[in-house]
């Protein structure tokens, strides 16, 4: 590892940020296109008025430029293929390479969307076994794959629980949610018209029952969590906060980010939830790819599924000769969330994940997650992690957990900021931070199963040793990162003062 | 199971022992009694990666294959070709693998790769903001429809028959959360009714969401249909095929506030409807009202140039309930192959595939509105789709090499969405799609005709040409 000091540039910091737009010279290209043949002018074509004037500046570079710009650019991020990642609440666990590899084979890649269901019977089928496996894995009888993302599969679930009181007459105005919630939470809720209206967290992690008691009432459409919640902890009191909301005729939602704990070993709808969104892109193994693509499917009780978006994967005909069709007729459907039928590219390699592990596999996954969380919590507990760095609700975890900046800015004046950099030059990727805002300078670690003992083991030590260091001279971590592509960004400039594109033409 | 997790028994004892415990199951306490699934999950152990990846090849085999007669569905999703330098560099693990990039200093390769994004969404729309990326087109039409409502404070949505069915029917299920009326305003000609919208446009109205090309392929006059909306004081959003924007006016300087638009076309598959991405631009003053991610430039301590997530403030994870959007995926991996796709293509390339396009498909619509039994359903100028209206036979009964018991012929049934227009469907082009797969065409659609007309002797006998994909395949 490099020390501080004077900055000496790596390889990598010396490709400074030109863009390729900056590498464009007139007159280059890659593309070959096809001999169009020739034909009339454009103008005799469309009326002029409604063509273009002046070429879009897009840039001008050979096809090794473009490989070569690529590649230099792809060396300056930092992935989960090279090294830990120990993003709470984000389930960085290892992406198969099979599951690229199946879904690019060109009977799943090369699908129209707009087929006739006659000629998509393997795709459809595709997605009723997932849907198939995904019901089993939340205890929920019905799904709908459609969402795009977690966040989708959020206004989903809300714009079904809307639905669901409308058919009832009834027409409550607020969501509740926990202090510790994703911010999407009150995002989506606000999107799906409601008010968000937090309930505070007890003295044990869990939802605070008596907070929860005083703002039940008529008007709650319904309560989000996520169990484990975003402390990592089981909320033991679940069976009573269900009965609770359902008692107020409250539908209860469950923010599937935090699944990967918990499958084969306890499920939603046992739970008393009514609705789940699952993350494809964390626990059912879909690279993320730098902030996309994503699914977030949803999994329903009996009640909710009439309004299930359309449209539906339904099967009929024999068990030996099934048929598959996309249903768009349910009148009480909420409608249409996306184009077309969804993410299918991800649904292939969740499904490959699905039957790769198996129900046993996916239980497995889950008792590791827990355990890779617990060493490494009791790992941190020791030494000058527990010094700095305490956990903020000390009981047995699941597979994840949150400690405190507090004391290591109190004591050395370092910022939970300041570690999550100078972990950068150790190699690693740093947990979150400042989330859950509950907690003051919040650590959110999760080492996910696909991560060794050793990786666990280098990773605490990594912390030791940054704060031993701190401890000496806590401005080495203060101006961290040094070895990283660049060093600390201006991010308060980037938002004063915004520049969004490169300049270029006529707009130069 | 897969070796996907390396823990040995030797591992798991030797953690076991630190935490004092006897077993996992102890870790596992913290679920009440109960609450434990006592059972194994109903589903199949795992199958080793060999079976794993025959089950899904047998899945992919049981569909039609994509190749085996020429397509020319599109309806928003085409089938353009994709270059191998796209796949070389997504599939590359340090593109594939990271997360948003919410540490800069070891994601400046994503975070650039998104500045030029936004660089080249904002040439080809002839706006000045572009975000990095929202899920998919239609749902896009609602982040646009959301900005709208809250920048103008009013309560309508207007927007043309034009637009994707499928956007119009998301907007209508957001409408319910969004608390906002969307109404529609019909076609005549193939175009967007401009007295009727006009009539529709009044002081609560905050958008009018049009497309171009629109569904039925046609273009419209942006700049006219605008003129209206912005003296009423709404906002005009527009939906864009990125494909075309090489030689049409872009959506900036027709007066437009917003573009969007479904990326799938620029170097992203068709997946059978996804992942795929949609852009969205805008006017400088609708910038703090942008939804989802956003890279902007900036300095590092020494100095340097470097990129980082920008106006993070607007965003859910600070703002809360009060975030402009609740998207927080950019789908950066799709966005990634739009950006190489289009630095390949290049200031000529996409001047050029645009003209392709429309030589070609004028030509093809010239040619089969001439067949006896089909007509255009509008004459609106077009640029790679166009509508068809069979006279004589029903869309369903349009076969392959016109031979009755064989495959629909791969056009889209505007019945699908249209009820007036239940007789007929779409043509969709791609630089793919060669002059023979065109003869293809037309020889399927006048020998379907022909033999539903009874004709004696004619279809039968006919030689229909072998598509060059099948050429190609023998």
């Amino acid at each position: 590892m490099n020390g501080p000091g004077p900055a000496t540039e790596t390889p990598q910091q010396a490709d400074r940020a030109k863009t390729i737009y900056e590498k464009s010279v007139p007159g280059r290209r890659a593309a070959q296109l096809p001999e169009d043949g020739g034909g009339p002018a454009l103008d005799e074509l469309i009326p002029s008025k409604l063509l273009r004037e002046e070429p879009p500046g897009l840039p001008e570079v050979s096809e090794p430029e473009i490989v070569r710009h690529y590649n230099r650019l792809s060396r300056r991020n930092y992935d989960l293929d090279t090294g830990l990642y120990p993003l709470g609440s984000c389930t960085m666990k290892y992406n198969p390479r099979l599951n690229e590899r199946v879904a690019a084979l060109p009977g799943h890649a090369g699908l129209h969307p707009a087929s006739d269901d006659g000629e998509v019977q393997g795709a459809l089928e595709l997605m009723y076994l997932l849907e198939g496996a995904l019901a089993e894995v939340c205890g929920l009888p019905h799904v709908s794959l459609q969402p795009s993302a977690g966040s989708q599969g959020e206004l989903a679930g809300l714009l079904l629980t809307r639905a669901y009181h409308d058919d009832r007459g009834r027409s409550p105005g607020k969501v509740l949610t926990p202090d510790t919630a994703h911010g999407t939470n009150p995002a989506s809720v606000a999107m799906a018209g409601y008010e968000a209206v937090k309930v505070a967290t007890d003295p044990n992690g869990g939802v605070d029952l008596d907070d929860l008691k005083a703002k039940l009432d008529d008007d709650v459409a319904c309560l989000m969590l996520t169990n484990p919640n975003t402390l990592g902890l089981f909320d033991e009191n679940i069976a009573e906060i269900a009965s609770l909301v359902h008692e107020v005729d409250g539908l209860l939602y469950y923010d599937g980010a935090n699944l990967n704990a918990i499958m084969g070993l306890a499920r939603p709808g046992d739970m008393g939830f009514d609705i789940v969104h699952v993350n494809l892109h964390k626990s059912f193994s879909q690279p993320h790819g730098g902030g996309g693509p994503g699914s977030g499917p949803i999994a329903v009780s009996e009640a909710v599924e009439p309004f299930l978006p359309v449209p539906r994967v339904v099967r009929s005909g024999s068990e030996q000769d099934p048929v598959f069709e996309l249903d768009h007729d349910r009148p009480l459907s909420i409608g249409r969330l996306r184009g077309f039928q969804g993410n299918f590219g991800v649904f292939v390699r969740s499904y490959a994940y699905i039957l790769s592990l198996g129900g046993d596999g996916l239980k497995e996954a889950s008792t590791r997650a827990v355990l890779n969380a617990n060493y490494l919590k009791r790992r941190l507990a020791d030494g000058r992690a527990g010094k700095y760095l305490p956990i903020g609700f000390d009981r047995p975890c699941m597979h994840e957990f949150v400690l405190s900046g507090a004391p290591l800015k109190k004591e050395l004046g370092l910022k939970t900021l300041d570690l999550a950099k100078r972990l950068l030059d150790h190699g690693f990727h740093p947990p979150t931070v400042y989330f859950p805002q509950l907690v003051d300078e919040a650590v959110m670690i999760e080492p996910v199963e696909t991560e060794s003992v050793e990786t666990l083991d280098a990773f605490a030590d990594a912390i030791e040793e940054i704060l031993e260091e701190a401890e000496r001279d806590p401005s080495i971590a203060a101006d961290a990162p040094y070895t990283t592509p660049v060093r600390r960004l201006d991010e308060v400039r980037a938002t004063r003062e915004p520049v969004l594109r490169q300049p270029v033409g006529s707009s130069a | 199971m897969a070796g996907y997790t390396p823990l040995t028994d030797g591992d798991r004892q030797r953690m076991l022992e630190l935490l004092g415990l006897g077993s996992e199951e102890e870790l596992l306490e913290t679920i009440p009694d109960g609450l434990r699934l006592d059972r194994p999950l109903a589903m199949d152990d795992g199958l080793p990666e060999a079976e794993v990846f025959e089950r899904l090849a047998a899945l992919a085999g049981a569909n039609r294959p994509p190749d085996s007669e020429p397509s020319f569905l599109g309806a928003g999703m085409y089938d353009h070709y994709v270059p191998a330098i796209v796949d070389a560099i997504t599939s590359r693990s340090e593109f594939l693998t990271p997360y948003t990039p919410y540490q800069p200093e070891v994601s400046q390769g994503g975070l650039q790769a998104m500045f030029e994004f936004q660089t080249a969404m904002s040439e080809l729309t002839g706006l000045p903001v572009s975000n990095a990326g929202l899920y998919e087109g239609p749902s896009a039409a609602a982040a646009a429809a959301y900005l709208a409502l809250g920048a103008t404070g009013r309560s309508r949505v207007l927007v043309s028959r034009g637009l994707h069915p499928h956007a119009r029917e998301v907007l209508r299920t957001h409408a319910a959360g969004f608390g906002c009326e969307v109404v529609e305003v019909g076609l005549e000609d193939g175009q967007t009714d401009r007295a009727a919208l006009e009539e529709a446009i009044d002081g609560e109205t905050a958008v009018v969401i049009l497309q171009s090309p629109n569904f039925l392929g046609s273009i419209e006059d942006v700049e006219a249909l605008s003129t209206r909306a912005r003296e009423a004081g709404a906002l005009v959003a527009v939906s864009v095929d990125p494909m075309t924007l090489g030689i049409l006016k872009p959506p900036g300087e027709c007066g437009a506030d917003i573009a969007f638009g479904e990326g799938q076309p620029l170097g992203n598959r068709l997946d059978f409807g996804g992942p795929s991405f949609a852009f969205f631009c805008a006017k400088e003053e609708h910038l703090r009202r942008m939804p989802g991610r956003i890279a902007g430039e900036t300095e590092d301590a020494d100095g340097r140039r470097g990129f980082v997530l920008a106006l993070q403030t607007r965003e859910q994870h600070i703002r809360r309930e009060k975030a402009t959007s609740n998207i927080c995926t950019s789908q950066a991996l799709n966005a990634l192959a739009a950006t190489i796709h289009l630095s390949w293509l290049g200031r000529s390339g996409i001047v050029e595939l645009g003209t392709l396009l429309a030589r070609r498909t004028a030509a093809a619509r010239e040619r089969i509105s001439a067949l006896p039994g089909f007509e255009s359903l509008h004459d609106a100028p077009v640029v790679r789709e166009f509508a068809v209206r069979s006279i004589e036979v029903p869309v369903a009964d349009l076969r392959a090499g016109g031979d009755p018991s064989g495959p629909r012929l791969r056009v889209y049934p505007l019945g699908r969405d249209y009820p007036e227009y239940e007789d007929s469907f779409l043509v969709a082009l791609t630089e793919k799609r060669t002059p023979a797969d065109v003869d293809w065409l037309v020889s399927s659609l006048e020998a379907s005709a022909e033999r539903a007309k009874g004709s004696e002797g004619g279809a039968g006998s006919r030689a229909i040409p072998e598509p060059a994909i099948l050429r190609r395949a023998s």
